[in-house]
């Protein structure tokens, strides 16, 4: 414990608000474009007092739909946003965008270049474009993201679209911030969809097959619609994977199955598992906007199927379980980095390991001893 | 390395403004500011002063470069920077112009509030050293 005027910074775990800040969250929350962009600032920081911001907004989140745009690069994701955004304003609603894109592990240097692709929302402020690097962090890249998006739902966006690679874990967990997620692929590229079986296929609520007038795209549309409803049964799609074609285990299941998600809402499986929903594939050409109108309605039957069966509360009760854990690990982890910081450093105990003075699960125990003996004493 | 270690970047945008086609050097400015470990916003080719400001502002860049080859930069650079002072941007944000400027017309921007002119020919370290000695300060 410090002095009082240090407390924040001392403890950045503490979620106080200074005054300074609470003026930011102040005019943020009146629609200042400035203070949102200097809050997701911070957020992406992890400057000192970030968790008292995003603590403040948390009460005045929830109102938005927040989307997810993944896939391979190239396959158009910035061109679609852009014009998914323009789309959403057309019908009155304002649009936030958190694009984010890799840095360089070596530098930390980034290009982020999404927003060149922002042509049809020029000079309209309703849309509030963010790019966002990953910087490298591990696992924080999907908190700061989810935390970018609060204060976007925060400032009063009614859709907020995440827009990132789909290139890998890090990546998967940022789209699942989301609550509906389209995965796009191009056409011709049995690449991607092999791709897309290591898996963000298990991600995506809509799959959208983009450039859908260069060749091939009725058979990658094809593949898809079968990985798709492969997925429908979760035990069946596990072994046989890479087979081209099975055996279908509903010989009735022809072209009529697309609607099944509104269809069985009443039958569901049996438990209080709520009624699923099978994935749609839709086609788009981003660069003219066909198809645009068809998966900003995709969207919203998504958002309508998640609140009706009650989905959504699942959704966001994982999301938010997910975020506790990431902060408690981190902070327990930043307790333990004290402790070993505190006994020499990690190469010292490191060497004291190699030069067989002990070993590492009796230094490990050690060093957590302490932490699990004030757990253990507030338990009783 | 945890998710909570305080991770600031320089954040840069660089852009063209107006009808001047000739983005070569933006490209290569945009190369060396991100091997200098900045994060850097590219904004494309053509862009009003207005698109400029929008992107300065939802971005919070620390730096605001503005790339112009074709001569107007008396009538781009002075919109750009009204508007950044619009939206209370201004102040925290270090506006570099770089580009064929003429002695007399350096003087006039930097009076406006340009922090630098950068010519033809300079070296990049010269450009990145002068972005981390005058970076603005954040509250």
């Amino acid at each position: 414990m410090g002095g009082t005027e240090r407390d924040a910074s001392a403890t950045p775990r503490s979620p106080e608000l200074s005054d300074g800040d609470a003026a930011l969250v102040e005019d943020l929350l009146a629609g200042s474009h400035r203070a949102l962009a200097r809050v997701i600032t911070r957020i992406e920081d992890r400057a000192a007092g970030y968790r008292g911001i995003v603590a403040a907004l948390h009460e005045h989140t929830g109102d938005a739909d927040v989307i997810g745009v993944t896939g391979a690069p190239g396959a158009g994701k910035s061109t679609l946003v852009d014009k998914l955004a323009a789309a959403y304003r057309e019908r009155g609603d304002t649009v936030g965008v958190v694009a984010v894109d890799p840095s360089s592990p070596y530098t930390g240097g980034a290009v982020l270049g999404d927003r060149i692709r922002m042509a049809s929302n020029v000079g309209d402020m309703d849309v509030f474009f963010r790019s966002m690097s990953a910087r490298g962090q591990l696992g924080g890249l999907s908190m700061a993201t989810a935390d970018a998006v609060k204060a976007l739902d925060a400032f009063g966006k009614d859709v907020v679209i995440i827009e990132t690679v789909g290139a890998g874990q890090n990546e998967v967990d940022v789209v699942r911030t989301a609550d509906t997620v389209a995965v796009l692929v191009q056409p011709g590229s049995g690449d991607d969809v092999q791709t897309l079986k290591a898996g963000i296929l298990e991600i995506g609520d809509v799959f959208v097959v983009n450039k859908a007038d260069m060749d091939g795209a009725e058979r990658t549309l094809a593949e898809l619609e079968e990985m798709v409803h492969r997925r429908e049964g979760p035990t069946k799609g596990l072994d046989g994977g890479h087979h081209g074609f099975e055996v279908p285990e509903h010989p009735d299941d022809g072209g009529e199955e697309r609607d099944s998600g509104d269809g069985d809402g009443g039958g569901g499986d049996d438990g209080d598992e709520p009624p699923e929903w099978t994935p749609e594939v839709l086609r788009t050409v981003a660069n003219t906007g066909e198809g645009v109108g068809e998966l900003i309605e995709t969207f919203d039957a998504h958002a309508t199927h998640l609140r009706e069966s009650g989905a959504i509360e699942a959704t966001k009760r994982r999301r938010y379980a997910e975020e506790i854990r990431t902060l408690i690990r981190s902070d327990v982890g930043a307790l333990a980095t004290a402790e070993i910081e505190r006994r020499g450093g990690i190469e010292a105990l490191a060497d004291s390991v190699r030069r067989r003075e002990t070993d590492p699960y009796s230094l490990a125990a050690e060093i957590v001893e302490p932490i699990a003996e004030c757990v253990d004493s507030d338990a009783t | 390395m945890s998710a909570e270690q305080e991770t600031r970047a320089v954040r840069c945008l660089v852009a063209k403004v107006g009808l001047d086609g000739h983005d070569r050097g933006a490209h290569v400015i945009a190369r060396a500011f991100r091997d200098a470990g900045f994060e850097v916003v590219y904004s494309g080719l053509h862009r009003a002063p207005e698109e400029i400001v929008q992107a300065a502002v939802q971005e919070d860049v620390d730096v605001l470069g503005i790339s112009i080859l074709s001569g107007a930069h008396n009538t781009l650079v002075p919109k750009v920077i009204e508007g950044l002072k619009e939206y209370d941007a201004f102040e925290d944000t270090l506006v570099l112009v770089g580009g064929i400027i003429p002695d007399d017309d350096e003087d006039d921007l930097k009076e406006l509030g340009v922090a630098e002119v950068f010519g033809p020919g300079t070296p990049m370290e010269e450009t990145i050293e002068f972005i981390r000695n005058n970076l603005p300060e954040r509250a």
